[in-house]
Order: C-alpha cells, then sequence, then structure tokens
C-alpha cells in the first residue's frame, strides 16, 4: 500500500470516471455546492480539436481508414473519424476471455468517456423491468420501483434533452420530451409495413436537441453526431456536465489518472484513492471524505475487486461475493435489406441525427407464449449516408465482378437499403462475469480483468425471433434480405457479449446485502462513503439501453449522497 | 432549406463560432445557421502536385495497381473513375503504413503478373485489354474458386473493396452517388416528391 502525505489535503469527495455516471455526479454535487475532484484515466477533451464531425473521407489521405490501414484490419471498426481515445484494444491494457469464451470490451480513455460518441437512445425502463423475477421468476427484483426513479428520469431528459412523443405504450413509458424530428422516407416504409403486422413504430427518443436548452445549441442536422459534437447539441457528459461544473470552480478534474486502488482506514471508510498519473508513470495518492466510482460496469468492478485489504480480502464492499458477477450485455442481432421501393429515389440529405428518427418499441411484452422472456426494441438504419471506407464493401461482394457494371449497381442501390436491429434484454446467468486474471497485469502494474460469457437459451431464442420479424417485415415492404448486421457476431448471428457496448450488473445493489453490494441508492452495504454511479449497480439490463438510466439514478444517488453528507452519514 | 457559403463567409463563421461552441459563450447559445456552417470545413486542399511516387510498391507493381483499378471503375457517361479519385495513391500509401496490407498487394500483384506471363507471355500492365479482361472474369468472381485461383481471387477481393473504398469516399464518388449531406440545415425536411415516389412504388 502507498504512502499518505499527512498533511495531504483533503478532497471532499473524489469521483472516478467521467462518463454518464461521473459527469452526472458531478453536475449534481457541484451544484449542490461540494467540492470535487475528477479522475479521468484518459486525457481531457477538446472538442474543437477532437471531433471531427464534418471532416469528410476525402479530406485526409488515409479516408478515414486510419494511417496505418487499421479499418481493414478490425482494429478501429467505428473508423477514423470517431475515435475518441480508446475502442476495442487500448495498448498496454489488456484484459482476457477465458478459454472457449467470447467478449469484447469497449472502453473509452477521455474527458466523457463513450458519451463522447455514443449513439443517444434513450429509452426509460419500464415498470416491470424493475420487478424482472415478480414477472416471469427469473433474475432478481430491483429495490428500486419505477415510480421511485420516474422523478429523474423527468430530470435527466430535462437536462440532457430528449426528443420523443406521448404514446401510452406500456413497454416504452413517455417522458419530459423535446420535439420529435420528422421520419425519413425508408422510415415511413417501415412503418407502413408495420402497421400490416400490428407492430408499433414510434418516434424515436434520442439525446440531441431539437431546440436550444441550458445553452447548448440546436441540432445543425449534420448526421455525424457518432464522432462527437462540436456544438453540444448532441448529448455529452463532458460539454453538458463536466466543463460547465469546472466553471463553478468546485470542480477540479485530474486527467491522464488511472485509478488504481481505494484504500480504506481503520473505521472501514475509504480514506484515499490512489492512482498512477499516467504521464509521469508514478503512483499518486489522494485523500477524501467520500467518493463515487463510476468507472464504467466492468472497470468499476475491477477496482473494487483490486482493492483488497484485511478487513475486505474479498476486494471492497464485497461479502457477498456480488462484485463482477451479474455481467450483462443487450442482446443484439440485426438483417439488411433492399428495397425495390427505394429505388430512383429522388436524392434528399437524409442526415438528421443520427441513427434513428422512428424505431420499435417491444410489443409482445403481455404475451405469454414466446419461447424466451423478457423482450427487445428494434433500432431502424437507412438512408443516403455518408460514404466511408467500407461502406461498399457488402455490395461490392454480392455483386462481384468489376467495371461499369459494378459502378452503376452501386450507383443504383445507394439509399435502397434498409436495416433493423434488434437490442434485447439478456437476463444474468452464472457463467457469464468478470473477475480478476491472478497472472495478468497492464503496464501500470494493475490486475487485468478476465472475462466469462455464456449466452443462454433465453437470448439464443430472442435472437431467433428477431430474425423471424425482420424478415417479415422487409418482405411486407416488398424487399428482400440482403445479409447480417452485427460485425460481430456468434454463431447464428447473435452479437459476441460486450459488442452492444451495454455491460451493466457486475456492483449490483438490492435490499439484501448477502446477495447484493450496493442500498438502494448505490450506496455500499458495508463501506458508507463509497458510492457507485455507473451501470455496474444495475439489477437487470431491461431492453432500453442503459445511458439515460445511468444518468437518472447517478442523480439520484448524487442528492442522497449529498443528503447524507450533510447530516454526517458518511 | 440549406446553403453553402462561399469561403469568405465560412471563415466568419468560423470566428462567430468558436466561443459559443465550446459552451464559454454567455447568452442563449443558440447558433445560427451561418454559423453553423463552420461544420463545412474547407474543401479538400487543392494540392497541386506532379505525378506520385509510389512509396510502397514499385514501380512494375504501382503501373499494375493502376490498371486494376481503372478497371475496376472506369470513368463513364456521369463521372471519372478510380484513377482520377486517386485510388492507386490510397492503397500505396496505406501499403507504406501497414507491413500486413504490403505483403497483400505485393503477393497478389506478383500472381496476377506470374499468371499472365504462363497465360499470355506478358505481364499484367503491358497485356492486351481482352487478355486483362479475360485474367479478371476468372478472380472477380468467387464461382471460379479453385486451388490454382485461390490466391487470385483472394487478392482481388481486397483489391476491389479497396478501389471501391478509394472512389466513392472521393468527391468524384460522392457526386456520382448524389450524396448531399454533412452539412449544416436550419431543419430537417424531407422533400414530399421523395415521400410520394417511394410510397406510390411500394404500394403500402
Amino acid at each position: 500500500m502507498s504512502q499518505i502525505q499527512p498533511r495531504a489535503q483533503v478532497h471532499d469527495i473524489v469521483v472516478i470516471g467521467s462518463g454518464a455516471g461521473g459527469g452526472t455526479a458531478v453536475k449534481v454535487l457541484t451544484d449542490l455546492g461540494f467540492k470535487v475532484t475528477l479522475l479521468e484515466a484518459g486525457p481531457q477533451l477538446n472538442p474543437m480539436k477532437d471531433f471531427k464531425e464534418h471532416v469528410t473521407p476525402y479530406q485526409v489521405p488515409h479516408r478515414g481508414a486510419g494511417a496505418a490501414a487499421e479499418i481493414y484490419f478490425g482494429k478501429q471498426q467505428w473508423g477514423y473519424f470517431a475515435a475518441p481515445n480508446g475502442f476495442w484494444e487500448i495498448e498496454g491494457e489488456p484484459y482476457t476471455v477465458a478459454p472457449g469464451n467470447k467478449f469484447r470490451w469497449f472502453r473509452s480513455r477521455i474527458v466523457g468517456g463513450r458519451t463522447n460518441h455514443y449513439g443517444r437512445i434513450s429509452l426509460r425502463f419500464s415498470d416491470y423491468d424493475f420487478k424482472p423475477y415478480s414477472t416471469d421468476g427469473l433474475g432478481t427484483d430491483w429495490p428500486v420501483t419505477y415510480d421511485e426513479i420516474a422523478p429523474y428520469y423527468d430530470k435527466a431528459e430535462g437536462f440532457i434533452g430528449v426528443t420523443g412523443t406521448h404514446e401510452g405504450i406500456r413497454s416504452a413509458p413517455d417522458g419530459n420530451f423535446l420535439p420529435p424530428i420528422p421520419p425519413r422516407v425508408h422510415e415511413v416504409l417501415i412503418k407502413k409495413a408495420c402497421d400490416k403486422l400490428k407492430i408499433p413504430v414510434i418516434p424515436s427518443r434520442m439525446a440531441m436537441l431539437t431546440k436550444s436548452i441550458h445553452g447548448r445549441a440546436a441540432c445543425h442536422y449534420c448526421g455525424q453526431c457518432g464522432r462527437g459534437c462540436q456544438t453540444a447539441s448532441a448529448f455529452s457528459s463532458s460539454q453538458a456536465m463536466v466543463f460547465p461544473a469546472m466553471k463553478t470552480g468546485r470542480l477540479t478534474v485530474i486527467p491522464n489518472a488511472m485509478a488504481r486502488e481505494l484504500i480504506t482506514g481503520d473505521d472501514g471508510k475509504v480514506n484515499a484513492v490512489s492512482y498512477i498519473d499516467k504521464l509521469t508513470r508514478t503512483e499518486k495518492t489522494i485523500r477524501c471524505r467520500a467518493v463515487v466510482v463510476a468507472a464504467s460496469a466492468c472497470e468499476s468492478a475491477r477496482l473494487l475487486l483490486n482493492s483488497k485489504s484485511p478487513r475486505f480480502s474479498n476486494g471492497l464492499a464485497n461479502s457477498s461475493g456480488q462484485v463482477g458477477r451479474n455481467l450483462t450485455d443487450t442482446v443484439g442481432y440485426g438483417l439488411s435489406g433492399h428495397i425495390p421501393a427505394l429505388e430512383g429515389l429522388p436524392k434528399y440529405n437524409s442526415d438528421g441525427i443520427a441513427g434513428m428518427h422512428m424505431y420499435i418499441p417491444w410489443w409482445l411484452w403481455d404475451k405469454k407464449n414466446k419461447d424466451f422472456a423478457r423482450g427487445y426494441h428494434v433500432e431502424l438504419g437507412g438512408g443516403f449516408n455518408m460514404p466511408g471506407v467500407g461502406s461498399f464493401h457488402g455490395a461490392a461482394g454480392r455483386h462481384e465482378g468489376y467495371g461499369a457494371g459494378l459502378k452503376s449497381s452501386i450507383r443504383a442501390e445507394y439509399g435502397t437499403g434498409v436495416g433493423l436491429s434488434g437490442r434485447g434484454e439478456m437476463i444474468p446467468n452464472e457463467h457469464t462475469f468478470c473477475e480478476i486474471d491472478p497472472h495478468v497485469v497492464d503496464q501500470w502494474g494493475i490486475p487485468v480483468l478476465r472475462f466469462h460469457w455464456r449466452w443462454s437459451e433465453h437470448e439464443i431464442n430472442q435472437a431467433k425471433h428477431m430474425h423471424k420479424t425482420f424478415v417479415e417485415i422487409i418482405e411486407t415492404m416488398g424487399g428482400t434480405v440482403t445479409g447480417l448486421r452485427n460485425p460481430e457476431r456468434e454463431d447464428g448471428g447473435i452479437s459476441v457479449g460486450g459488442t452492444i457496448i451495454h455491460e451493466a450488473g457486475t456492483v449490483r445493489m438490492g435490499a439484501d446485502p448477502k446477495t447484493s453490494a450496493l442500498n438502494r441508492f448505490s450506496q455500499a452495504h458495508e463501506v458508507s462513503n463509497l458510492f457507485v454511479a455507473d451501470a455496474a449497480s444495475f439489477v437487470s439490463n431491461p431492453d432500453k439501453n442503459v445511458t439515460l438510466s445511468i444518468v437518472a439514478f447517478a442523480w439520484r444517488m448524487s442528492e442522497y449522497m449529498a443528503d447524507e453528507m450533510r447530516k454526517g452519514n458518511v | 432549406m440549406f446553403k453553402i457559403l462561399d469561403d469568405v463567409s465560412r471563415r466568419d463563421a468560423l470566428r462567430t463560432i468558436g466561443a459559443s461552441a465550446a459552451l464559454t459563450a454567455s447568452g442563449t447559445g443558440v447558433l445560427t445557421l451561418d454559423a453553423a456552417q463552420h461544420v463545412h470545413q474547407e474543401a479538400a486542399s487543392q494540392k497541386a502536385s506532379g505525378p506520385y511516387k509510389p512509396k510502397a510498391l514499385n514501380a512494375q507493381e504501382y503501373r499494375s495497381l493502376r490498371r486494376l483499378a481503372e478497371m475496376i471503375i472506369p470513368p463513364d457517361a456521369k463521372s471519372k473513375g478510380a484513377i482520377e479519385a486517386g485510388a492507386p495513391e490510397y492503397i500505396d500509401l496505406l501499403c507504406a503504413n501497414n507491413g500486413e496490407l504490403k505483403e497483400i498487394y505485393t503477393g497478389g500483384l506478383g500472381w496476377l503478373d506470374r499468371e499472365m506471363k504462363k497465360r499470355y507471355g506478358a505481364l499484367f500492365a503491358d497485356a492486351k485489354p481482352e487478355q486483362q479482361t479475360a485474367m479478371l472474369d476468372l478472380i472477380a468472381y468467387r464461382k471460379n474458386d479453385s486451388p490454382a485461383l485461390a490466391p487470385g481471387i483472394r487478392f482481388f477481393t481486397w483489391a476491389r473493396n479497396m478501389v471501391v473504398d478509394a472512389f466513392y469516399t472521393s468527391k468524384t464518388g460522392f457526386d456520382d452517388l448524389g450524396f448531399m449531406g454533412n452539412g449544416a440545415m436550419a431543419e430537417f425536411k424531407v422533400p414530399q416528391e421523395a415521400m410520394d415516389y417511394a410510397l406510390k412504388r411500394s404500394g403500402l
């Protein structure tokens, strides 16, 4: 254990991680008057320099393939333009996967983390999502109800800005919405087809501003949100939360700080955080009154598991043995289709906000005769997208050949494809978890995670249901299926675990300290000044994507934490 | 609906926008459409340069690559071809920075030349157009896969993908497809004409 300087400053609150959870904690706690120190494992972000949303491929010699052609060798699946400092592999910071298992871990080391470029789909969990065990006997109920968290969904949506309409659909609770964005041509066709199949298609709920709020400009509809948004019209925790908190004078950001261990005192509380200053490769320690861990679900579990002491020999806050367990990702399965009705469509600028303007919420929640539990939503793709490296590999592979024929086929087909991507709920299972790999450390000397992954029949059957549904939709549109959409998939087409980038559950909350690490406010049962603000705390991983709920739960946690600190209970 | 600013007003927009975009400005933070036009970065730099000097491939290999590129995406009535779109330079540049990729190209082009020599007694780039076409008609299709042709088919898949990438990521390729986006719009609107066209065709 490292030395703590005896006269070192004691920080009120140290927040570890600056993504959706850490950003929210920083915003709420500084608003409430606390002094906060934020540790981020990556560099500071400069949107005007780091975000490349308006660069066209032909403005760089490598066209976005990466200077060393990375995109052709699976090293930068999202391409050079979206590079946020991280991705699937980080040099010097490995993770391992148990033999015979498949898992990919997307990490983003930069202020704002993955919120700088995420999809920004913002769906509330439904009332039944908080009661999975009561509903179907699988998984575990949350110690929180929809009614308790609903006011925080209101706050989260009001602050980050979410488009949407009031629909009164139980699986897709209505919220505090900005105006929706009009559908594109292919989305209207999908809706017409789905009307025939009795599948609902409604305006999407996305964290992009269709009007200006909180000093952030309204969207200018360039369609490149995934690259980061210089005008902060697409939500990111860096621009909407961390930067404004810095202006309060109550936030200190320490970038390039890789948390190594939480250090506990004789009273069993965290009294310091040990971290590696990556720029000097030296270990530093800061003292604190309380700590918020928000390093992303798996990274947060890793930090707790690596914070061992005689008193917490199983890792910090882990008497239950649940830290690292209950890992889930979203089930992903997708199909692309060619739609003849879109051939010859007059060209228009279909950019809008990146991703879907309409989506399919889960519609069979009250149907019992399914061969899988839980459900999925469907994300819609298509339109006249900006050409990039790889955009036409599918077409080239389908048409083969070369020359004038190939060229005219690609031209005629441009904009005639649609994509249907199912995003479904995975049920935690005993075979899927992360733990410390006893044999491997990263370049900072920190033991790394080893992942174990197995889909159950529920997820496999759900993916089959997606397949059947998507074929029906494409064929009802008069189209033909052209291929699978997930870039990384297992046999049968289901996504490889981790590749939908919705990890959750690894430091779960619960009413019973024997089966959970955190209480219903995301405070550790065993360590009163330790809080978790990311999706690690989630008891289940509904088909709603995690980020909006991370913000809502982190907001609630932060208010509770502030209250308890003022009362002297922390 | 949206307009492209000329370069002078783009520079003005860039000055106006900086503070607001970085969320440092007081006031509403609402960007005007003009200000948002900073999004159009300067058009691709009009580099006036002499003939490209290959960095990874030798002169013979580069000649073959140029001919391949020209055959994969040729000029037609609507647009220029892959050579004009910079495909050979693109591939050579990436080969110079990636040894694995370079091997794919030197190996593939070497195979192609040897095969052409065997069949026609001429290197690929020197062979007659009908001989070049006959060769590509074999290696451009998976159905011709055989131990004798497999290396050529594998290589041609790489070359076709990368030539296609280079062409469609060029300004020429954007224009060929009619891509209109990545600009700034005051509001998102779909032309009624487009909507009507697809609905009518779909019969939905």
